[in-house]
């Protein structure tokens, strides 16, 4: 009797236990990471799409090519693998923070959060220095209506089209307006190296004389490139990047539910296992944000 | 016997997590090894290319560095989730409702870019302009020279 009722309980869909041997929290975290996935799935495919759909999509190695402090140094894929390796180190001792847990360690699961959050964080950091390079950093690029206007890369504007050629920077130098003239003359300092240029006063400077100085420097010009380079850029790494801050705020919180005793007196750290799920979800994201905008 | 079988399913839960960290540091630096030779793929491909100072490279050369670049992609996602999210270790039944539905990202990749790729396509031999459709609609009267009447 007694051992019949217990083989209809181990049947996994007789009811008494769960048919997944994982508790309900567990397996709606992994249900959320689900449809979570199929949205940023949508973002990158539609972004895919658009870049498919266009003729000379940017190289990311061009736009992506600064380190901070090191000016204006050509490192392509360089800042972004320090990035991508910060998150899979994190992941890394999110794990150990887990597996800690299952030990019942709350000295290891607290070194182990502290180490992720730090992870998250410097992450973080680094998206933001990122975005302001991008924002901040002035391009010179060749309008549809023939004209050249100083740049910045944002949602709404993307001067990394087709390099334009010398004739057409003359031809476009003619119709430019005065006070354009002298924003361009004006990146030219930018120029790291080319200290000559500090020296001439570009406000003060006739248009011949502007015209002569930006066609004889040696001015990057590309013409206008697709605005939604930039809108895929930053609403992906956007969208992305708020769920690392997310996650850092849920490994804070579970930080402190740990410092506090809360996970002992509940006799298991399952709540660090979830929040771990989501934050290995930031990481295998980023894995493919990564593969999207700066590999391929 | 019977409960042998309650106590091997418990078990089995806590079996994945009582391992040592050995497991762990190695997918790390499995992660880690796997990043640097996608890494260096894509640094072939920007110092061969035009904009790195290279010689150019063929389509067909740059495809397949791109598709082998995203295996490995895949393959980083493979071991992320099986062993830091801890997926190869619950029960198959859990595994397959939640991989089974993101096989429609097979569909979804491939149709998508597919229509991206006739977009474009379209763009290039201007067939997709509304301009030119209208213009190429049976004209009433003859084009001489290519003025309009």
């Amino acid at each position: 009797m007694a051992t019949a009722a217990i083989q209809t309980n181990t049947k996994s869909w007789s009811g008494g236990r769960s048919p997944f041997n994982a508790s309900y929290g567990k397996v709606m975290m992994w249900y959320f990471l689900m449809s979570d996935a199929f949205t940023f799935g949508a973002f990158l495919i539609s972004y895919g799409t658009i870049r498919f759909s266009v003729n000379n999509w940017p190289d990311p190695n061009l736009v992506f090519n600064s380190m901070p402090f090191l000016g204006h140094a050509n490192l392509p894929l360089g800042f972004v693998s320090v990035m991508t390796f910060i998150l899979i180190f994190s992941s890394v001792t999110m794990v150990l923070a887990v597996h800690e847990g299952h030990n019942m360690n709350r000295k290891g699961v607290e070194k182990y959060m502290i180490m992720t959050i730090i992870g998250g964080a410097a992450f973080l950091g680094c998206q933001a220095w990122e975005w302001t390079h991008l924002l901040t950093g002035e391009h010179v690029a060749l309008l549809k209506n023939g004209t050249l206007s100083v740049m910045n890369t944002t949602a709404s504007a993307n001067p990394w089209g087709l390099p334009a050629t010398h004739e057409a920077m003359l031809l476009a130098l003619q119709k430019t307006p005065h006070e354009t003239l002298v924003q361009i003359a004006n990146t030219l300092h930018h120029g790291a190296t080319e200290t000559a240029y500090a020296t001439h006063n570009a406000a003060s400077m006739s248009n011949a004389e502007l015209t002569n100085l930006i066609s004889t420097s040696d001015l990057h010009l590309n013409n206008v490139g697709r605005p939604a380079f930039g809108s895929y850029f930053f609403g992906i790494t956007g969208f992305h990047g708020f769920h690392v801050l997310s996650g850092v705020v849920i490994n804070i919180i579970m930080y402190f539910k740990t410092k506090l005793g809360h996970f002992d007196q509940r006799g298991h750290y399952e709540m660090i296992e979830k929040a771990g799920l989501y934050w290995h979800f930031v990481d295998l994201v980023w894995v493919f944000v990564f593969l999207c905008f700066y590999l391929v | 016997m019977s409960e042998n079988t309650v106590i091997s399913t418990e078990h089995s839960h806590a079996h994945g997590h009582n391992e040592g960290t050995g497991r762990i540091w190695k997918i790390f630096w499995l992660l880690s090894f796997v990043t640097i030779i996608e890494l260096a793929i894509g640094l072939f491909l920007y110092f061969k290319s035009e904009n790195g100072g290279g010689p150019g490279l063929g389509h067909v050369v740059v495809l397949t560095a791109k598709i082998i670049i995203g295996i490995l992609t895949l393959l980083k996602a493979y071991y992320i989730v099986s062993v830091f999210m801890h997926l190869g270790d619950e029960v198959k039944n859990m595994i397959m409702t939640i991989t089974v539905p993101l096989v429609l990202f097979v569909w979804f990749i491939i149709a998508f870019l597919y229509d991206g790729n006739s977009w474009k396509n379209l763009r290039n031999t201007n067939a997709g302009s509304r301009k030119n459709s209208i213009e190429n609609v049976q004209p009433i009267a003859p084009v001489k020279n290519g003025v309009k009447p």
